[in-house]
């Protein structure tokens, strides 16, 4: 049995050859067409499944969606998401994205610059181990931090914060702990690949121009200024665009603590609402007009940022 | 480019090793986490599927299938049962309803998440012809839980009646008689005296569920919606109510929040265990937390009714409750239906209820039979008297009035309102409770 496909193809692939005429395929070779035969796969899959659940969620938005009872309902899902809970998860979801888009780029930079440094040993280790958390599952991240983090004074978290003479925290039931959990549990895990990024752009960094700022007397921190900065622009600018986007679509590292309602909402996400209300509440049409508010203020988001990094102009050099 | 060489391969071999680790919790979203199979071996028997969040009812169905292959060998069946995590199940559930393929003949179905089912055309099968002719002898309560336009679609596994453990040993220690306490007034004087002679807390209070809140506002005849659907969230008995439980906290100081935030927490469990509050009040069905979480209570916990609000009140409510329910898209749906009435409201199978899973089984006819009085690991934990308690409270269950947006109510009530009014002390009672129902009824309005 294993050796039936294989002695079928080699069966098949002559004959194919002789059957089929070459002007019916012959149109695959031509210049024009051949591009198109390359990203069709992408296309396809963009097609179906980013495009038309798209439209899909656009239609739904103006419906209410109940089981054999399709109706629409006009703007009555989009007047009912401007409530409390909506803006309780829209600032949880921007203080996260603002935390995370600083975090996850300063640190990095300045941990690259060091792993790229010349005086520092061990770097492969140092590297690695910066590396390893983004491999790990978040579910499963979660789940350890959930019980470093917990209520008990015995738990890791607490005992170190014991140890320095304060009182234990209830971690999971504080709007600023609930805040710091979520944001280290993203930190640790995204730190290593944006290392890795700007890791990568630093190699691009001319050496010579080192060497001539020296000449000109320039020490460490304004070599850094004026030499490193610049060329890692392009990389920060795509690194803070992917983080705005990652960071509005957060929802695992609030799953992850609480499951789907935590205490006063404090770990709600938009995406964590959407499931709220789309999913658990039923409610799918409510929940896609809550999507495509979200999609709104993601796209606008990022078009400012990008203007004002100046990502559209023209590079110069 | 030897570092490199290094620092890739190190990266891969870890790569390898997370991926052993990391690949369960990205598959485990279409598998079960238990499952069993009855009937595998009989020829032509007819498929069953069941769905459930938890794995003690698979119990029951397994039971109850075998024993119906031995007495219906005419039509037998093959019953497939799985337990998925509960968030999963429910909502794989109404997606599977709502798209009209992939949903099982049989399901379980939370109370809270009932209504949901309820919504636009019900996607359930009517079980009218088993239920009607046996309300007379059940707790009518539990079967008008999951009745729409005077159809019936669940069958629940318990009356759910909530009462108050007590701690006899820490009652003793303050010197306490458990059978004085007959009001709420009562009680709180005897979590006065707990607190100063024991330094232990009285009891806890919920602050992310509402298995504190609902069964005393249920208890004193309120509710979220009245019985024509309207909003009541916000009137002066619920408000006074939960006022009621922000002062036993932060005035009287008898009760803390629970650790953990809810009745079935981790922390809880261990906090209980260790004596960590005198009394408890939660549904029957929470023995079976007691036997598996907190052993060392064995023999110290006694049962009794819920203090009173007023002379004559009721000293009991329902909370809680899992119907199970027959979908319309299972192919032998009469099949079904008849074996789910074998499987949960015949006699035999409510003496089942008890001995298998202790509950408190909807059908009273059988609350005084002799097989209930049987020993076992519930009365071993609580002592005897149990069901005569029970028969005497039956009467006071008050009725519940389900909505379709009381999965919204509770939400509200879970994720906001408690955590803002017992544990941050930002909004008065009032203030929290109008905003929930200002909440909920921007969703009835369209």
């Amino acid at each position: 049995m294993v050796n039936d496909p294989i002695t079928n193809k080699l069966e098949e692939a002559p004959s194919e050859r002789v059957y089929k005429k070459p002007s019916k395929l012959a149109f695959l070779n031509s210049k024009k067409v051949a591009p198109y035969v390359f990203i069709s796969p992408f296309i396809l899959s963009f097609l179906i499944l980013t495009l038309y659940p798209t439209i899909q969620a656009f239609i739904m938005s103006f419906q209410r969606v109940l089981p054999g009872n399709v109706e629409f309902i006009g703007l009555s899902n989009y007047e009912r998401i401007f409530n409390p809970t909506f803006f309780l998860a829209l600032k949880n979801t921007t203080l996260y994205v603002i935390f995370t888009v600083v975090i996850l780029v300063v640190i990095p930079i300045l941990l690259a610059v060091f792993l790229d440094s010349k005086l520092v040993r061990f770097k492969t280790i140092f590297r690695a181990s910066l590396f390893i958390p983004s491999l790990t599952s978040i579910i499963v991240a979660g789940t350890i931090f959930r019980m470093m983090f917990g209520e008990s004074d015995t738990a890791v978290a607490n005992q170190v914060v014991t140890f320095f003479g304060l009182e234990a925290i209830d971690w999971r039931y504080n709007s600023w702990s609930a805040m710091f959990l979520m944001v280290t549990l993203a930190s640790w895990r995204w730190m290593g690949v944006n290392v890795l990024y700007f890791l990568a752009a630093l190699q691009s960094v001319p050496k010579e121009l080192y060497e001539s700022a020296d000449i000109d007397g320039a020490n460490v921190f304004k070599k850094f200024r004026y030499v490193t900065l610049p060329f890692l622009k392009p990389i920060t600018i795509f690194v803070v665009t992917i983080s705005i986007i990652n960071g509005f679509r957060m929802f695992e590292e609030s799953f992850v603590f609480w499951e789907t309602s935590s205490p006063g909402n404090i770990g709600l996400s938009v995406i964590g609402y959407i499931y709220q209300e789309g999913i658990q509440q039923n409610d799918m049409g409510f929940g896609a007009a809550i999507g495509i508010v979200l999609m709104l203020i993601i796209f606008a988001v990022s078009f400012i940022q990008l203007i004002l990094t100046g990502a559209f102009k023209r590079s110069d050099e | 480019m030897k570092k490199l060489t290094g620092f890739m391969l190190l990266i891969f071999v870890l790569i390898l090793a997370a991926c052993g680790g990391g690949g369960d919790s990205s598959s485990d979203a279409g598998e079960a986490d238990a499952a069993i199979s009855v009937g595998d071996d009989i020829e032509g028997a007819t498929e069953l599927s069941f769905w459930t969040f938890n794995e003690l009812h698979m119990d029951l169905f397994e039971d109850s299938a075998t024993q119906w292959n031995e007495e219906n060998p005419d039509k037998p069946i093959k019953l497939n049962a799985q337990t998925y995590p509960f968030d999963q199940m429910h909502n794989n559930l109404s997606l599977a309803l709502q798209s009209g393929t992939g949903a099982p003949d049989l399901a379980d179905i939370e109370i809270r998440q009932f209504s949901n089912f309820l919504k636009g055309d019900v996607q359930l099968e009517p079980l009218n012809e088993y239920v009607e002719p046996e309300l007379k002898n059940n707790v009518e309560e539990r079967f008008n839980l999951y009745e729409k336009d005077g159809n019936y679609y669940g069958i629940d596994y318990h009356v759910g009646a909530t009462v108050m453990y007590y701690n006899q040993e820490i009652m003793d220690e303050a010197g306490v008689d458990i059978d004085s306490i007959v009001t709420w007034d009562d009680y709180v004087e005897a979590g006065k005296q707990v607190t100063e002679k024991t330094g232990k807390s009285m009891t806890t209070v919920e602050t992310t569920e509402q298995f504190s809140l609902f069964p005393l506002i249920s208890q004193r005849g309120s509710n979220y919606f009245d019985e024509n659907g309207e909003v009541i969230m916000d009137n002066d008995v619920n408000v006074e109510t939960l006022q009621f439980l922000q002062d036993m906290i932060h005035k009287d100081e008898i009760a803390v929040a629970a650790p953990g935030g809810f009745h079935h927490s981790e922390e809880y469990y261990g906090f209980m265990n260790d004596g960590g509050a005198a009394s408890l009040m939660m549904p029957i069905w929470y023995m079976g937390r007691f036997i598996d979480y907190m052993p060392d209570l064995e023999g110290k916990m006694q049962i009794r009714p819920l203090p009173v609000w007023e002379e004559g009140g009721n000293r009991t409510a329902g909370i809680g409750g899992t119907a199970t329910v027959v979908t319309n898209q299972s192919e032998s749906a009469d099949l079904a239906k008849e074996f789910l009435a074998y499987t949960k409201l015949t006699e035999e199978a409510n003496v089942k209820l008890w001995t298998v899973l202790g509950f408190d089984p909807p059908r009273f006819d059988v609350w005084d039979n002799e097989e209930m009085k049987a020993d076992n690991k519930y009365y071993d934990y609580f002592h005897t008297g149990i069901f005569d308690m029970l028969s005497e409270i039956r009467e006071e269950i008050a009725p519940i009035y389900y909505t379709p947006e009381y999965s919204s109510a509770q939400q509200e009530v879970e994720s906001t309102v408690l955590y803002n009014v017992l544990v941050e002390q930002k909004q008065t009672p009032q203030e929290a409770l109008t905003a929930a129902a200002e909440a909920v009824k921007s969703r009835q309005s369209d």
